[in-house]
């Protein structure tokens, strides 16, 4: 690991005002995904903001009926929410498929959504990596991409948005809250909040240096049956190779995310209408364009035999 | 076996502020680099600079507060083995993929190869050697020896770690992947333990001797 200098910030101004003044500044939230690449020295801040212990940490109705949680909240937390649980099953499943019970303790709301890919070329630093180092090539296009994306991806970079709570936020119609240094607030999709690769696969997201995600906010709850559905190599504590999240309604209409497929969860509103007429069509429309490579585009017919599943999981 | 990443680093050049060896050996982490070093590479008296970034933190350990000054970059894992000696907590992996690090940080499971010591400031924290001693052993404890949970012990202190938070997190309602209802109390079943424990690998594969530890324990307290 390179040498960091470091801080821990009382109040989200502090934190916001430290990533403004010091160069190469990161925050450190749960500090599961950031230290892991700190550690293989893919990411090597200058300087650590320990935002630990800024508060954030609340889950909140919203005057609409909606939900707000606090970007520190931990996995654990959300997940065992009583509203969560009651309400948005399918954030508490997605999140409960995630890593493991001491990682879901530790992670926290918005570093789980900003957790970097795991294409294996990305973690060997031996390898050709655009997002890693950008200009340089990318291994992964001719190499092992079993793992990787089908859709959204470009000729610089294949990799996917690894997690699996994002693909619930993503169903859910979540917004993110931010701040900057300056005070300024916006409020953020999370087509919005993340970038397609392009040429530029080592800008991930829209969010500026010295910007803090604050909150996560749900509107009211979608009725329907809420399914969130893993495949992956092993049954627990693995990576999705596809997971599918899902509301649907007992007449099929309803929404669907989908995950390790594409650098960011997969969802197309415009397909939706669609999905009372079933999986084939649905995934044709949702696949549209995509362009698998030889090792993933078994990918294709996951996708669509992972939401069979999920529709008939919800008739009954 | 795995080599401390303080005295990996101590070998990188920068340009940011450096310190020479001499200057460095004040705290305790930069006293065990330097020696590490000189050992390592068999350097003599030669001038070796060494950017070195420390900060303070303070947190108690099974029950004993400590006030540290460390390396920023060293982790709760290492400051607990290299530092406070307590090396019942093992180093499997170094990254959140095995669980052999497993500690409770208050009341919670963690890695502890993926916390910086630093991140811990007013925490509890407790090791295997704070759940029990050999003449007055934690129940999970006494139940790993009596079913066998285990083959070349490396893994076990995490196991036993992460086996007592899973019976107070099931205790506590708090769902898991496999339990059937999410609103419901989750039930103290085989299948919810295996998930439960799925962050604890175990190379000897002691796998249902451990489960049939936990049940054991997780009957009794029922
Ligand atoms: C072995 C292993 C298995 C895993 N398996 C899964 C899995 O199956 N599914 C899954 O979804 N995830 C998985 N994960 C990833 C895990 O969920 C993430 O590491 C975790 O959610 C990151 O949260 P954190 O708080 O620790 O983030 P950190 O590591 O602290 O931060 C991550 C990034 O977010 C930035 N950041 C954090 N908070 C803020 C904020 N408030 N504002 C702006 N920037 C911020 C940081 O600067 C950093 O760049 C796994 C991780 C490991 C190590
Ligand atoms: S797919 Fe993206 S992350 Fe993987 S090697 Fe190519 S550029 Fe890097
Ligand atoms: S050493 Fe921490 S999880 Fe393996
Ligand atoms: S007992 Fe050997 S690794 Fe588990």
């Amino acid at each position: 690991m390179k040498t960091f200098t470091y801080e821990r910030a009382s109040i989200p101004a502090e934190a916001t005002a430290a990533a403004a003044r010091t160069p190469g500044a990161k925050f450190l939230a749960g500090g599961t995904n950031l230290l892991d690449l700190m550690k293989l020295e893919i990411e090597a801040p200058q300087h650590i903001i320990d935002i630990g212990k800024i508060g954030l940490n609340k889950i909140e109705s919203t005057p609409a009926g909606g939900l707000h949680i606090g970007a520190l909240v931990t996995n654990t937390d959300l997940a065992a929410h009583p509203i969560v649980r009651r309400d948005y099953g399918l954030l508490a499943r997605a999140l409960l498929a995630g890593a493991s019970g001491q990682l879901r303790n530790k992670a926290t709301t918005a570093g789980n959504l900003l957790q970097r890919t795991r294409c294996p070329y990305f973690y060997d630093t031996n390898q050709l990596c655009n997002k890693r180092v950008p200009g340089s090539g990318c291994a992964a296009i001719a190499g092992f991409s079993r793992q990787l994306g089908i859709i959204g991806t470009s000729t610089s970079c294949i990799a996917t948005y690894p997690g699996d709570m994002a693909v619930a936020m993503r169903a859910l119609d979540a917004t993110v809250e931010t701040v900057k240094a300056n005070g300024a607030k916006r409020t953020l999709s999370l087509d919005q909040l993340y970038r397609l690769p392009g040429q530029t696969p080592h800008l991930e997201t829209t969010l500026e240096k010295n910007e803090l995600i604050t909150s996560i906010v749900l509107p009211p709850p979608v009725g329907g049956v809420h399914i969130y559905h893993k495949v992956r190599d092993r049954s627990s504590y693995a990576f999705a190779l596809v997971s599918v999240g899902a509301i649907l309604k007992k007449d099929g209409t309803g929404r669907v995310a989908v995950g390790g497929i594409a650098p960011r969860p997969w969802r197309i509103e415009s397909a939706e209408p669609l999905l009372p007429s079933g999986a084939k069509a649905f995934t044709a429309q949702l696949l549209k364009g995509a362009r698998p490579t030889k090792e993933n585009e078994f990918k294709l017919a996951l996708v669509e035999r992972t939401l069979t599943a999920v529709l008939n999981e919800a008739k009954h | 076996m795995l080599i401390n990443p303080i005295n990996r680093n101590t070998m990188e050049e920068s340009n940011e502020s450096t310190i020479s060896r001499r200057e460095m050996i004040v705290g305790t982490t930069a006293a065990i680099a330097a020696i590490t070093l000189a050992n390592v590479t068999g350097t003599q008296a030669a001038p070796h600079t060494v950017p070195l970034s420390l900060a303070k933190v303070s947190f108690t350990v099974n029950g004993q507060s400590h006030d540290l000054e460390m390396d920023t970059r060293t982790t709760l894992l290492d400051t607990l083995r290299e530092h406070l000696h307590f090396t019942g907590t093992k180093k499997g992996c170094d990254h959140g993929q095995c669980g052999a690090c497993t500690v409770l940080v208050n009341n919670q499971r963690i890695n502890s190869c993926l916390s910086l010591a630093l991140q811990h400031q007013g925490d509890t924290v407790t090791t295997i050697e704070g759940l029990g001693t050999p003449d007055k052993l934690h129940p999970m404890q006494a139940a790993f020896i009596k079913h066998d949970g285990y083959q070349c012990g490396y893994c076990t202190p995490g196991q036993i770690c992460s086996a007592v938070a899973v019976l107070n997190e099931i205790k506590a309602g708090i769902p898991s992947h496999v339990s059937a209802s999410l609103v419901e109390k989750p039930q103290l079943t085989n299948l919810e333990m295996r998930e439960r424990m799925s962050g604890n690998i175990c190379r000897c594969g002691a796998y249902s001797n451990i489960a049939e530890a936990i049940n054991e324990v997780a009957q009794k307290q029922a």
